[in-house]
């Protein structure tokens, strides 16, 4: 299965920005949910966790219990309650917030009662009588995990293929230190995979080492949970200048490997969505120097969570709005600057308007690229940036399902667990229609 | 300034709060440091024959992350040597002549009580407890609630401590019968000055569920103990409430059982105590809780105009009625105030699951539950189970009926209002 990841990462310099509860802590908040009915915070989870359920779980002591309502729901519960950003879900909408009291902190809760399970060694769910049918699953990452440990309660023979060597998707090498490490992702892969009957194929890219013909042929249904394609780039000269980093690159690198960036004293980073605002946290946690975000519009527009751009100003994070690079200069082939466009209030070019930024590191948040040439096949449905589905996944050519960043157009860990885990059972009713 | 200085059953003190007897009240230095603390008065820890005690003692009952809402103890008397006890009550009230000094006993015979009381008075006692109370551990050897139970009895050994003393004597009342009153008019004929009650509750906290031993543990065993704290105030203040009440009987009351703080103090004045003790609330935090107690008082009665402690002793006395003298046709509705409320729709499922099914989604989507007033009883559970102050009152409904109770409906024909909820 999964390759062992080296020991010391880049990563490892990082703490817990929200660290875990202890049990004093767990015990005191759990004891302030006020169990509301039909709980807002339960409709804002993509997975509808029975949130004040698990909470008053806790309170009372039945730790395993409270596990055992998270994982109902989401599978991925461990993670999530790391990685969720809670603040626009459920913490957001906990009723609380309408009585400007502090809402209660579900995501530490929630990482209070899993942690303990994983400790414990707790085990809730066994895999149902063998079906004889067998599921493809395309990737690695949490909506294949997640879909492939429901149908494995269904019964049906899973196999994942996973073109990385390690599992776990965007979830281990793509979210930012402070809120998880690669480590923690892969225990979680294990311990879903450990329901059994889930084989593993690592270091296998369909649609290169096996066609997806060859799958459709193979097996009786096939979810694709392939996520993004690389990083993208804005396509203006100095590329190629070594220093330059597609963002999901970058964090790849510092989250699976010992990656040292010797000598940068100042680091630029392009765009203002979520993963250029981790990028510009985890470029100040690694002590790269004076970290600056580079993004087109104004702070008010910026895409990136107002929680988590707030956090890297906290961090020490400057930001140069209105402005994007027109070319990354260099010497001796490596990047020393960035010269750039300001751009007014609606985003355009304000002609004849350039400034010039020294940077040693580039980190280009764009966005990622799709990933739909492998499924441009009869019957499936898509736009331009995503593949279109039903609720259950379905993709328009039979015994296809897909889920996840693909489907979505890339949102959240969680929303890939929900659709993973909707696909599974809109496969298991195709599986077993008569 | 209100003046709250206090006189109940002719023993006086600064101010009405009282340690009760027990722990806080154990010895000299404490009750020496509890009087600059601010306390009033002090009943001295229960003296009588050499007792020894087990480990552990105490239990405490934990709700929603609330430590010791109720309390439990096993107990005995005091078990420090009489003639030690003696002499730190004589210091005392040689160091504080002002603030009352009672003495708490428990023995068996007419010649103990005779001896014991004397000894008492002689170090300066400025009234006499008489401990007819505890539930565990005194009564299997024929003292405490074994006398507390028994009306001839009580009465009995009330005689003999008025014979032999010349200061004030309360009767301290157990709550582990099944009708308080007797009980009172008991110590009256015994010829008791006054009573205080309550003494604890028999009761078992709860149990250890890694032995499966209740609590508080003794080895690989417990007992029965005696509960009390916060949690038996309600208990506590009906059984003051019925003497108070009660036109046979006419001692003064020292209210025990759940006084936490000054309403606390305050609702058992109002239906009838003249003093009030004070034991777990000090256990749990120590005695600068008088403090806020004292303040708290003084507060309340300057906001209702009352100088005087007996302006507000036993003031809601009269309003304890028979349930059959309870006006039927008075009517109140739930009313939820949409800008406060938070959608947390505890009251909706209170109302279904608890009541009368009569709080509803809002079928314009709002996150606000409405209320069908045509089917609300007004019986209150909804604003119980609501967290936001002030967002649910029940307002009181014009319905065009007279006044009318069950009483004057079954003796004189008065005509009642239609029932609602009720089919
Ligand atoms: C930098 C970054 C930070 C993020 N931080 C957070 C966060 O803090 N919280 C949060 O909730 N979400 C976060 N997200 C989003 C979240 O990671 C994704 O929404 C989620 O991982 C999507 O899951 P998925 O299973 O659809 O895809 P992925 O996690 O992308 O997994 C897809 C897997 O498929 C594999 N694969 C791709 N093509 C093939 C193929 N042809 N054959 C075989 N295998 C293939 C890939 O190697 C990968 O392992 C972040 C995303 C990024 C980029
Ligand atoms: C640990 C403990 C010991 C007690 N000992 C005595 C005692 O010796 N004599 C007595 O009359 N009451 C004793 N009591 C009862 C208290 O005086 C008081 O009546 C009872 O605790 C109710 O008051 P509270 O709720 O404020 O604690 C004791 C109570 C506790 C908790």
């Amino acid at each position: 299965m999964a390759t062992k990841l080296p020991e010391t990462r880049a990563e490892s310099v990082f703490k817990d920005f929200k660290p875990a509860y202890d049990t004093a802590h767990a015990l005191a908040e759990a004891n302030r949910c006020l169990y509301c009915l039909d709980a807002p915070c339960i409709g804002a989870c993509p997975t509808s966790i029975n949130i004040p359920e698990f909470i008053r779980k806790i309170a009372t002591g039945n730790l395993r219990g409270s596990a055992r309502t998270i994982f109902e729901s989401n599978i991925l519960g461990m993670s999530c309650a790391r990685v969720c950003p809670v603040e626009v879900l459920c913490v957001g909408e906990c009723v609380y917030n309408r009585m400007d009291q502090p809402p209660i902190q579900i995501g530490k809760l929630q990482r209070y009662a899993t942690d303990m399970a994983y400790d414990e060694g707790w085990e809730f769910f066994e895999a149902g009588p063998d079906t004889g049918k067998k599921v493809a699953l395309i990737g690695a990452g949490p909506a294949s995990l997640s879909c492939a440990h429901r149908l494995r309660r269904y019964g049906h023979a899973c196999t994942i293929f996973e073109k990385r060597d390690v599992v776990g998707g965007l979830n281990t090498f793509g979210v930012a230190p402070y809120k998880m490490k690669a480590d923690r992702a892969v225990t979680e892969a294990e311990w879903v995979l450990g329901i059994g009957g889930i084989e593993v194929k690592t270091g296998v890219e369909i649609g290169v080492d096996v066609s997806f013909s060859t799958l459709e042929h193979d097996y009786d249904a096939i979810f694709v949970g392939i996520g993004l394609g690389p990083d993208k780039h804005l396509g203006v000269p100095g590329e190629d200048l070594e220093g330059v980093y597609g963002a999901v690159d970058f964090i790849e690198a510092i989250k699976l490997e010992p990656a040292a960036f010797d000598g940068v004293k100042s680091v630029a980073v392009i765009g203002g969505g979520n993963t250029a605002v981790d990028c510009v946290r985890e470029a100040l946690g690694l002590g790269l120097g004076a970290v600056t975000m580079v993004y087109r519009g104004t702070e008010a527009v910026m895409p990136g969570y107002a929680h988590e751009w707030k956090a890297a100003k906290v961090d020490g994070a400057h930001a140069l709005w209105q402005r994007s690079p027109i070319a990354y200069e260099g010497e001796n082939g490596r990047v020393s600057g960035l010269r750039l466009q300001v751009f007014d209030e609606h985003k355009q070019p304000v002609a004849g308007q350039e400034e010039r930024i020294d940077a040693d590191l580039v980190l280009v948040a764009v966005g990622q690229s799709r990933l739909l040439d492998l499924l441009k096949l009869d019957g499936v449905n898509m736009d331009h940036r995503r593949i279109l589905t039903d609720a259950g996944g379905f993709t328009g050519r039979p015994g296809v399902y897909a889920g996840g960043d693909l489907a979505n157009g890339a949102k959240e860990v969680v929303n890939a667990v929900a659709e993973g885990r909707d696909a599974a059972v809109a496969i298991h009713a195709y599986l077993t229609e008569a | 300034m209100p003046d709250l200085s206090t006189n109940c059953a002719g023993i006086t003190s600064p101010n009405p709060f009282w340690l009760a007897s027990a722990p806080p009240a154990n010895s000299g230095a404490q009750v020496m440091r509890a009087f600059d603390h601010g306390w009033g008065g002090a009943v001295w820890k229960t003296l009588g024959q050499p007792i020894q005690n087990v480990s552990s003692r105490f239990g405490g009952l934990h709700y929603r992350g609330t430590r010791g809402i109720g309390f439990n103890n096993i107990e005995l008397i005091t078990d420090r040597p009489l003639e030690v006890n003696f002499k730190e009550i004589y210091e005392v009230k040689k160091r504080y002549p002002k603030h009352a000094v009672v003495v708490s006993l428990m023995v068996e015979t007419e010649e103990e009580w005779q001896d014991i009381i004397k000894r008492s008075i002689d170090a300066g006692a400025d009234g006499l407890e008489l401990n007819f109370g505890c539930p565990h551990g005194m009564c299997e050897r024929g003292m405490g609630s074994a006398v507390g139970q028994e009306p001839t009895v009580n009465e009995k050994i009330t005689s003999w401590a008025k014979k032999y003393s010349s200061v004030p004597v309360l009767v301290k009342l157990t709550p582990n019968v099944g009708d308080i009153v007797p009980h009172g008019i008991a110590a009256q004929n015994g010829g008791a000055d006054g009573v205080s009650l309550i003494n604890t509750i028999k009761s078992i906290i709860g149990v250890d569920l890694d032995r499966l031993v209740p609590e508080p543990r003794v080895g690989n065993a417990s007992t029965n103990g005696g509960y009390c704290g916060a949690a038996v105030k309600p208990i506590a203040l009906h059984m003051v409430a019925a003497l108070a009440r009660d036109h046979l009987f006419n001692l003064p009351i020292s209210g025990i059982g759940g006084i936490s703080n000054w309403r606390d103090a305050v609702e058992f004045m109002a239906l009838g105590a003249s003093s009030v003790q004070v034991c777990t609330e000090v256990m749990l935090r120590g005695y600068r809780v008088v403090e806020d107690m004292i303040e708290g008082l003084e507060n309340f009665m300057r906001d209702k105009g009352f100088e005087r402690l007996d302006q507000l002793i036993g003031k809601a006395v009269p309003t304890y009625s028979e349930w059959g003298d309870l006006d039927l046709n008075y009517e109140i509705v739930a009313r939820i105030d949409a800008d406060k409320c938070i959608g947390c729709h505890l009251c909706e499922v209170a109302c279904h699951d608890g009541a009368h099914q009569c709080i509803h989604n809002d079928p314009n989507g709002s996150f606000v539950p409405v209320v069908d007033e045509d089917e609300c009883v007004g019986c209150n559970l909804c604003q119980i189970v609501c967290p936001v102050p002030g967002c649910i009152t029940m307002a009181e409904i014009d319905n065009g009926y007279a006044p009318a109770t069950w009483n004057e409906h079954v003796w004189e024909g008065a005509k009642l209002r239609p029932k609602k909820g009720a089919h």
